[in-house]
Order: structure tokens, then C-alpha cells, then sequence
């Protein structure tokens, strides 16, 4: 880093500022721009008005909406804007929603983020890649092993390594016990957003059950740093396969009474058939992606649609809706848990033999007990843990289908042993984008069901 | 990987993509054993990133699956095509062709002492809060978008974190109305 060289002068007072004041150019992009909060409308520019009440940033022409059109004429004693959140229970974590009601209705919504951003994509740039996979598995606190395989994926796309086959199918099984797992937690806390809590006790029920395999495996219940580049941290315990087998049947079978729990149940069909309806060409300008785009009946998978890990040689069907409401999001993901049990049935059937990561030791340290023999491989194992590997100069990225839709990483190196730039595009943090829209017009009970249905992780959000 | 050994074919850019005018290459995506392809990737100048963005639109990249910036201060000397001049940032933007199943990547420079961008709001709607991150983290300012405000860090925050001269640790923690040592 260059900090030093560039502030110039001693850490005196006026050294707050970065770099203010000791720069030929003068910053133009050094303050902000204003307020992060929605304003009331006498304040409000009409064209951003406009876009709000819209609630969709222009989408091209013609497709939905003109935003021309929107009427924004209202007297303003007619509504009031209220809070919700950072605090608010429903808004799994610290999202901030202001929204602006006329009476029940709700006219204008905007998320205030940034509440949990702690950095993580700088401190990113301080960690080596073999330290690397620590920091990111902690932004999607609901599927890490995902957020370690995409990180995994880009670093061995630079370094241009192939893992071993048997390595790929333990990421592939770990991916998938991870959906499970995630869609159960997230049925849990739909279930509690929409007053069925017994939904929310069976979810932490079964999720517990898939977080005690990935005890077993990785040592760790969440964030498990199992993933790393050049393979997985360990393999699989003995009996592995009796493991897993237990938690599909237990899953699947389960899984078909939350379906008599909830679908059949008059009161929570008509909290979700019909609410937070968006369209296909919206969800796609406002580049969601996920179950909220299969919701709208738009195939996309990544799983499928650009193969990655050795999905290509998998059977499963990729689950899409008609409606984009709700009660399609809640199916989708209730089936794809069904599907992610075929997943990890074939793949246990499957599971080569073989290494469980790459045995070079430029990149994997040597096993534990080389080290007591070899001075050669005891200098690896240093050298690995101490200044890790460096990879070639390049940029990359990969994305992969997290549970929220396309989890992707922009890596780029510098060819020494720590990313240059590490960015994370969460699929949470964009699918926010589509709240304003899916609020709009609705009640503000609603919002609740909507919220949860978006399913946002705001540790990935905020990153 | 891709950058420095693939063949600069400024002259001849792929079938679909629009012929972008004046400097910018455009790397072919090759296929890549055992993974992913590797990105077609553009290089437009500043002055036809938007024009070039909109017309991989039209040929049918539905979604923007990404946009960030990158600041190269501390590694300038990057591979980049030739007649590509390198600035200090860098947007990157990720487009998906979800029909073709294909990726291409635009990465556009930004000089430092005008950190200016057209913004893609226009094209892609949902750019709406990746723009606003890069503002916030790295200061590139898109012109054109309705609401650049700063997403992530307070309003008051001073400085763009993920900028490569930002000082680290040299920042007091910022509370609003913490009462200042007596």
C-alpha cells in the first residue's frame, strides 16, 4: 500500500482527511451526496419522486413503466413516513426500511442499508487467499460453505489449477446440504414472520440437524473455513454416507409436512397468493436473481444454466413459478430443498476416491504427518501459512447459485499472495433493489411477508 | 489467464457485440478446461461505454449481474490491450446473456483526476445500488444517477474506504454527537 508515501506531512491534526489538502487535484468525490433517508415530498426533487413512487429506477422504455406517468400529486397531510427498523424483528438483521404510508397503504419505499458493513472487502485485500476463505464465509451467515466455494473457485480460476475429482464432489455435496439448510432456516422465519410458529421451531429443528453433519465434518457449525482454495479443509468422517442418508429422509419426509402445514392452510395462502407480485422483465432490470427471478417463471440457474463444480452430470430439475408472488417464492424454495436431497443422493452415491485436495505444495500444505519427516515439506507447510502462495496477475470472475441467487466474485491479483481487489456481488444486496417494487401499493402487513420472502442476509448485504 | 496471452483483436469484435468505435479491444471469451469460460471482455473509452453497454442490451444480454470499481494506484502496470491506456480506476461490469448463457465483462478506465462516469441507470436499472457503492467505497461518480448517495458508510463519512490510499487505521471511529475529550 502506498498510504504512507502519498499522505505526506506527520499524523497531526488536520491529518483526518485522507489526503485532503496534500493533492495537487482537488478531490471532487470526497463528500457525500446527502441524505441516505427518504424525504417528505415537499423536499423531494419530482423526478426522484417520481422514481419512487414508481419504485422502479426506469425501466427501458416501454416494458413497464413511465415514469412520466406516475402521478405523484398528493397533499401531503395525507401521508406520513414511518420507520422500520434497523431494530424491527422481521427485518432478519439491521435492514432499514423508510416507508411512506396513506393509511395502510404503502406509497414509497426505501431501504437504508449499511448498518453490519464492516469492510469486508478491504480487509479482503489484508488477508492472504489461504486466510481469504475466513473473511468471506463470514458475509453469508446463512450459506458460508458457499461463500468459501465461490472465493475457492476464483482464487483456483487465477491460479489455473484443478482440483481433485473427489474434492469437487465434497463441495458439491457441502453446497448442497448448505441450501437445505438455508431454506429451512429460511422457512422458519417465514413461518415466524407469518405467525405460524411451529414452522419456526420444525425449521431450527431439521437445520440443526444439517449444521451437527457440518460439526462432525468441518469442525464448525457456521463459517466453517472448510473450502479453501486447492480443495476442502478435511475429508469426510467415517460413516459420512449414513449421515447424509439420514438427513435426506428426515428432510424429505419432513418436508412434505410443512407442506400440509402451510399450503393448505387458508391463512397463510392468502398472506402470500397475490402479495409482492413482480414480473419477469422487472426482476431482470432490476438484475434479481435467485428464487425471486424463478419465481416469475424464468429458468435461470446457474446450476444448469453455466455448469460450474460437476453439476453438468447431475440430475435435478430447476424449479420455476408462474405468478412472482409470494406464495411461488415459498414453493420454490420448498421444493428446492426436495431437489437439493436428489442432489446429495446422487452425489453420496457417486462420491469418487481420491485426494480431497490438490497435493501440490505450492498451494495445499503438506499432511501433518509429512512434516515430522520432511524438512522440505515443513518448509511448505511455513511457508503456506506464513506468506501463503502467490497467484499469477489476473482478474477473474465466477459466480455460482447461492441460495439467494448469483453469488459472484471479482478476484483480481497483482501476483503476489493477497487479492489486489476482492469483490463480492451479493445476491441479497441487490435483490433489496426489488423491495420499493414489491411494496408498492401493497399493505404494510404485507411488508412483513414481503421482506421475508426476499429473503435477505443483511451480513452479506452490507459485507 | 485471459489478459495478457489472448489475442487483441480490436478490429473484428464478435458477431453480436456492437462495433464499438474509437479505442477499446474486445478480448474473445475462450473456453477453459475443467471450469467456467473465460469472459469475452470489452475495453470501451469513456465516451462510448455507455452506447457500447446498451447495444450488448440489445443483443440480448438481459442482466447486469454486476458493477464495481477497482482502484489500480498500487499495481498500474496491469495487461491491458493495446491502445487501452491505463487509468487509476477501473469499472468493471459483468453482463449475462441469460438466452446465449454467455458472460461478458466491460471494464471502462477512469482517470483519477476526473473519477467521472456516465451512469448505466438508464440501461440497467438495477445498477441503481452497485453505482452507489461505488461511490461510496471508491468515489467514481456516475453522472446521470438519480440518488448518488453514499449506501454503505454513514452520510458524514469522510474518504472512500476501498480507494488504495485510504489510511488505514489512521481514521478515528465516528460517532455522530460522541462528546469530544475535555
Amino acid at each position: 500500500m502506498t498510504s504512507g508515501t502519498e499522505q505526506g506531512g506527520g499524523p497531526g491534526a488536520g491529518d483526518v482527511f485522507v489526503n485532503a489538502g496534500t493533492r495537487e487535484v482537488p478531490r471532487i468525490a470526497e463528500t457525500s451526496e446527502g441524505a441516505q433517508e427518504m424525504d417528505l415530498r415537499p423536499a423531494t426533487d419530482p423526478a426522484e419522486l417520481r422514481r419512487e413512487v414508481g419504485a422502479v429506477l426506469r425501466l427501458p422504455e416501454g416494458t413497464v413503466l413511465n415514469t412520466g406517468d406516475i402521478d405523484i400529486e398528493r397533499r401531503d397531510d395525507e401521508t406520513m413516513i414511518i420507520n422500520m427498523g434497523p431494530q424491527h424483528p422481521s427485518t432478519h438483521g439491521v435492514l432499514r426500511l423508510m416507508l411512506e404510508l396513506d393509511g395502510e397503504t404503502v406509497l414509497r419505499t426505501k431501504p437504508v442499508i449499511g448498518y453490519l458493513h464492516t469492510g469486508m472487502e478491504k480487509q479482503g485485500e489484508e488477508l492472504t487467499y489461504v486466510q481469504g476463505s475466513t473473511n468471506v464465509t463470514r458475509m453469508d451467515y446463512l450459506s458460508p460453505l458457499n461463500n468459501e466455494l465461490v472465493f475457492s473457485l476464483a482464487t483456483e480460476a487465477l491460479l489455473g489449477v484443478e482440483v481433485p475429482p473427489r474434492a469437487v464432489w465434497i463441495r458439491m455435496l457441502m453446497s448442497e446440504l448448505q441450501r437445505v439448510s438455508s431454506h429451512l432456516m429460511w422457512m422458519a422465519t417465514n413461518g415466524m414472520d407469518l405467525g405460524s410458529t411451529s414452522m419456526m421451531i420444525y425449521g431450527f429443528r431439521e437445520r440443526e440437524m444439517v449444521l451437527a453433519f457440518f460439526e462432525k465434518t468441518t469442525g464448525l457449525r457456521m463459517n466453517n473455513n472448510y473450502i479453501r482454495p486447492g480443495g476442502v479443509a478435511a475429508d469426510l468422517p467415517d460413516g459420512w454416507q449414513d449421515d447424509v442418508e439420514v438427513i435426506c429422509e428426515t428432510v424429505l419426509a419432513r418436508s412434505f409436512e410443512y407442506d400440509e402445514l402451510l399450503t393448505g392452510q387458508p391463512i397463510f395462502r392468502d398472506r402470500t397468493e397475490g402479495v409482492g407480485n413482480i414480473t419477469a422483465e422487472e426482476a431482470l432490470a432490476l438484475s434479481v436473481t435467485g428464487p425471486i427471478l424463478r419465481s416469475t417463471g424464468v429458468p435461470w440457474d446457474l446450476r444448469r444454466a453455466m455448469p460450474y463444480l460437476a453439476y453438468d452430470e447431475l440430475d435435478f430439475d430447476v424449479i420455476v413459478g408462474t405468478y412472482g408472488d409470494n406464495f411461488d417464492r415459498y414453493s420454490i424454495r420448498l421444493n428446492e430443498i426436495r431437489e437439493s436431497i436428489r442432489i446429495i443422493r446422487q452425489v453420496a452415491e457417486r462420491m469418487p476416491p481420491g485426494d480431497y485436495r490438490l497435493q501440490d505444495a505450492k498451494v495445499t500444505p503438506p499432511p501433518r504427518a509429512r512434516i515430522d519427516e520432511s524438512m522440505e515439506a515443513l518448509i511448505h507447510h511455513f511457508k503456506v501459512f506464513t506468506e501463503g502462495f502467490k497467484v499469477p496477475e489476473g482478474e477473474v470472475y465466477v459466480a455460482i447459485e447461492s441460495p439467494r441467487g448469483e453469488l459472484g466474485c471479482y478476484l483480481v491479483s497483482d501476483g503476489s499472495s493477497k487479492p489486489y481487489r476482492l469483490h463480492i456481488r451479493g445476491p441479497s444486496f441487490v435483490n433489496l433493489q426489488a423491495i420499493p417494487l414489491l411494496l408498492r401499493g401493497g399493505l404494510v402487513a404485507d411488508a412483513v411477508a414481503i421482506i421475508s420472502s426476499v429473503d435477505p442476509v443483511m451480513g452479506e448485504v452490507d459485507r | 489467464m485471459s489478459g495478457p496471452d489472448a489475442a487483441v483483436d480490436a478490429a473484428a469484435p464478435t458477431a453480436d457485440a456492437p462495433a464499438p468505435a474509437a479505442p477499446s479491444g474486445v478480448l474473445p471469451g475462450v473456453p477453459r478446461s475443467g471450469g467456467p469460460l473465460v469472459d469475452e471482455i470489452a475495453f470501451p473509452d469513456r465516451a462510448h461505454y455507455v452506447e457500447l453497454v446498451r447495444g450488448y442490451r440489445d443483443a440480448g444480454f438481459e442482466l447486469c449481474a454486476d458493477l464495481c470499481v477497482v482502484d489500480y494506484l498500487s499495481h498500474p502496470g496491469r495487461s491491458l490491450p493495446e491502445g487501452v491506456g491505463a487509468e487509476r480506476f477501473e469499472v468493471v461490469v459483468n453482463l449475462v446473456s441469460l438466452s446465449e448463457k454467455r458472460r461478458v465483462r466491460v471494464r471502462v478506465q477512469v482517470p483519477e483526476s476526473e473519477p467521472v462516469l456516465a451512469s448505466l441507470i438508464d440501461v440497467y436499472p438495477g445498477v441503481d445500488a452497485m453505482e452507489r457503492e461505488g461511490f461510496d467505497l471508491l468515489g467514481v461518480r456516475f453522472e446521470g444517477h438519480p440518488d448518488l448517495t453514499r449506501i454503505l458508510m454513514p452520510e458524514d463519512w469522510e474518504g472512500h474506504p476501498l480507494r488504495k490510499d485510504y489510511g488505514v487505521g489512521r481514521v478515528p471511529v465516528q460517532f455522530k454527537q460522541a462528546p469530544g475529550p475535555r
